[in-house]
This record gives structure tokens, sequence and C-alpha cells, in this order.
């Protein structure tokens, strides 16, 4: 493995780490797209160049800037006074570290069994938009149908006021 | 230790990270972000297996990743505004007091 897989690697932990234990929202907010930036640079060296400036688009583009306006709509910036962790932290952490042991374990004890082709992959963004109207072209359309409802549907839900008028 | 294998840990460990998120935190926000790291953790297991799995020609992982890309952002946009919802409707974002279902 390369330097600069374990560099992405423990930027990306960092980001997800800093994003899950810091109390200000809006700094969780910028330590989230940290951890989705190293995320993004992880899938460009998988060779997944398409995915890679997917993931950039729609998560630091979008869904940040979603969080961060769902922080300033919700006065989130503002420190609770009993604590930022739940009443049952304990139990959640150790669910969380019961799942990282069996994935883990699961992950190093079948490592010999796992497919390790070497060759780099030779496909390109035109393969990817070919495959998407041909072979993917009902899961396309379904998306774009998912994506119009919750769009609408967000609307409708974040506009909707107590009473019934709007 | 093989490339996959060291991807598929990374991916473990940040899933584990987005759960102990959504677990531990009281703000529902933080729930959501933690929510958005596990399904990105489950992305970066299936650009893995398409790296390194045995024909990535047929764009299955790929697809599934960037599928899920964009139902995690229509989920994303559905959450943070139920989020706002509650916060107009409870005037809170803490999930410990949100022990309501009538309004």
């Amino acid at each position: 493995m390369s330097v600069v897989f374990y560099l992405v690697a423990a930027l990306t932990i960092a980001g997800g780490l800093a994003a899950v234990l810091l109390k200000n929202l809006v700094h969780a907010a910028l330590a989230v797209t940290v951890a989705f930036l190293g995320l993004a640079l992880l899938f460009l060296s998988l060779d997944a160049q398409f995915a890679g400036f997917a993931q950039i688009l729609v998560y630091i583009g979008a869904v940040a800037i979603l969080i961060v306006f769902a922080i300033l709509l919700t006065r989130g910036s503002d420190l609770p006074k009993d604590g930022v962790f739940s009443r049952t932290w304990l139990i959640g952490l150790a669910i969380a570290a019961a799942v990282f042991s069996v994935l883990g374990w699961a992950v190093l004890r079948s490592g010999p069994v796992l497919p390790n082709q070497s060759a780099v992959p030779t496909v390109t963004v035109h393969d990817i938009g070919v495959a998407l109207v041909r072979r993917y072209v009902l899961p396309l359309e379904i998306v774009a149908l998912l994506l119009t409802a919750a769009t609408i549907g967000a609307v409708i839900v974040a506009m909707h006021e107590k009473g019934g008028s709007q | 230790m093989t490339p996959l294998t060291a991807y598929l840990l990374v991916a473990a460990l940040l899933f584990a990270i987005g759960l102990a998120g959504a677990l531990v935190r009281r703000n529902a926000i933080l729930v959501l972000i933690g929510i958005e790291l596990m399904l990105n953790s489950a992305n970066l297991n299936f650009i893995a297996f398409w790296r390194y799995g045995p024909h990535p020609e047929a764009l299955t992982g790929m697809m599934f990743a960037i599928f899920s890309i964009a139902v995690a952002a229509a989920e994303a946009a559905v959450g943070l505004g139920l989020v706002i919802a509650i916060y107009r409707h409870t005037e809170t974002t803490d999930l410990d007091r949100m022990n309501r279902m009538k309004g």
C-alpha cells in the first residue's frame, strides 16, 4: 500500500471522528465535509474518476450545504446545556465497537479469498454513460423520479406550518 | 495485507464511526451526518470491490455506487427537511426530548 493511501485514509477517519466528537455543530459539518473529501480522494485512488467527482459534486457541493442550512435554520450552533451526547451513549458506543470488531474480523479472516486483480480497469466516462442509457436505463429513470419526489417532499415537509396554513 | 483488505478495513472503521455518531449524539442533524458517513463507507466498499474484482468492465459496483450516491442525496434532503419541520413544531432538535408521537 502506498503512502498516499495511508495519508488519505487517515484524513478520512480523522474527519469522521471529528464530525462525531466535536461539540459545535458547525465544526462537525466542516469535519464531515473533510471526511467526504477524503472519501472522494479514496475513490480517485481506486481509479473510479467518475464516482470520485460525483462524490465531490453531490456531497461537498450539495449535502454539506444542506447540512449547514439545516444547522442555521434550527439554531443548532448554540451549545446545549446538558451535553451533546445521549443518555444511552455507552450502549451506542458498545454497539458500534461490536459492529466494527465483527466487520474487521470478517474482512481479515476472508483476506486470502478476496479478489485481487491488480490490472487497472480501462473504463471511461463514455462507457459509464453508455451503460446508464442502455443496461441501467430503468434504474436511472427510477432515480430521476425518486429525486423529483424527494425534492418536492422535502420542500412540502419543511414548508408545513402549524394549523394548516402555509 | 492486500489493497482490497485495507480499503475494506477503512470502510468498516468509517461505518463504525458513523454508527457511533448516529447512536450517541443527541442532535438530529448529527444523527443524519452519521447515517451519511455509513452510506459513504458502503459506497467505498462497492468501489473497492469493483476495482479489485474480476470483471470491472461490467461496471456493476460502479453503477451501484452512483445510484447509492443519488439515493443518499435524496435521503439527506428529506431527512433535513423533517428535522426543520420538527424544529418548527417542538423548538428543539434534541432527540432525547422528542418523545411524543402526537403533535
